[in-house]
């Protein structure tokens, strides 16, 4: 019964170097895509290239698939996977500055690794604002502290909050994805040659 | 033989790059990472969060008073019995750099250079990147969580924060994509 390190089938320095098994390929994946490169991520923004889109909706629609079969088989139990805790409005304000942040520096954490590791300035200083960032954001928590927990609804998934059954959620999600799929394909053919 | 003795890294143009790999078989090798550690830890991917243990291991090197009496960073630092860098994150984003780099030498992309478009200045395009960070960094900590924790783990799971996260961020950037367009195009 998965997930495994939850059923106590290996301990906390397995974790970590599962971790670092599971980073590899992550890294690799987000390499292959291009998004070691900040300017085929921000070209999502510009329309000549949605590969950003493209790339994560089939991520999520794959690893969403997953866990709904196997939930289904009754091999993971999903109850166990942890679930970041919604804090509805300061989500919705993080998500806009982040945005911003990702246009103006043109990485998002996760990229500007995978970019600084194969050699690009820009993903160095990326990560290093980051890093400045984080510092700024622990010394003006105590003031700001109060917004980041407000709001607070809980670990809570869409087919709870909308009352509806959890595959037909999943269904939704796989059909707006294709659909999003073929409109994005359409977006590129029509911005593409402006590259 | 190549009269060029620095290594493949640093050589670049050496030989031309691979194209990156079709978008959907890149996206299900991603999905199927972010699935096993769905099965084998019982969490998602991310990236931020590694960020912030190291920079809590920094400010604790170099003023532990203050990193200790700082209420996020001691988050992050726990009671002390545990070194600040042991943690998951912290080894998952080593593997991301080890994983990217394989790829990137692979494929012929892996050298020093500056992603940019052709209309602005080295020293202004990093400029935009430290203050971008700078922005990815007060944001991700706001949503607690970045594209990675939030969006690509909290979107698969189908999490109400994370999905009200990555639509955001998509207005966000779009938001600002026509100001910024001097940077890219």
């Amino acid at each position: 019964m998965a997930p495994f390190y939850k059923y106590g089938f290996f301990g906390d320095e397995m974790s970590l170097v599962l971790a670092f098994v599971l980073g590899t390929g992550f890294g690799f994946f987000l390499e292959r895509a291009g998004f070691g490169s900040a300017r085929k991520l921000a070209a999502q923004f510009y329309l000549y290239d949605m590969s950003v889109f493209k790339v994560m909706f089939t991520a999520i629609v794959t690893a969403m698939l997953g866990v709904t079969y196997l939930g289904w088989l009754g091999w993971l139990d999903l109850s166990l996977v942890y679930l970041v805790p919604t804090h509805l409005v300061p989500q919705i304000v993080g998500g806009l500055v982040l945005g911003v942040g990702f246009v103006v520096g043109g990485y998002c954490p996760g990229t500007s690794v995978a970019s600084l590791a194969t050699g690009r300035i820009d993903g160095f200083v990326y990560a290093f604002g980051i890093g400045a960032g984080t510092l700024a954001y622990a010394e003006v928590f105590p003031w700001i502290k109060g917004f980041v927990n407000s709001n607070e609804l809980g670990q809570v998934t869409l087919p709870e909050v909308f009352d509806l059954p959890w595959g037909l959620v999943v269904f939704a999600v796989v059909l707006i994805a294709v659909a999003g799929f073929s409109a994005a394909t359409l977006v590129e053919r029509r911005f593409g040659d402006k590259a | 033989m190549s009269s060029d003795h620095r290594p493949a890294v640093m050589r670049g143009s050496g030989r031309p790059a691979s194209p990156y790999w079709n978008p959907y078989l890149a996206g299900i090798g991603l999905g199927l990472v972010l699935l096993a550690a769905f099965v084998l830890v019982g969490r998602g991917l991310g990236a931020s969060g590694a960020f912030s243990s190291s920079v809590a291991w920094l400010v604790n090197l170099v003023a532990p008073a203050h990193a200790q009496s700082n209420e996020y960073l001691q988050g992050y630092l726990g009671d002390g019995t545990t070194h600040p860098l042991k943690a998951w994150l912290v080894f998952e984003v080593l593997g991301v750099m080890a994983g990217a780099l394989f790829s990137g030498l692979l494929a012929g992309r892996a050298r020093i250079m500056v992603e940019k478009g052709p209309r602005v200045s080295t020293g202004v395009r990093l400029l935009c990147a430290f203050a971008g960070g700078i922005l990815m960094a007060f944001g991700a900590h706001l949503a607690r969580g970045c594209t990675s924790g939030q969006a690509l783990t909290g979107g698969a799971l189908l999490n109400v924060g994370s999905w009200a996260f990555m639509l955001m961020v998509f207005v966000g950037g779009y938001a600002v994509a026509w100001f910024m367009r001097w940077q890219w195009r």
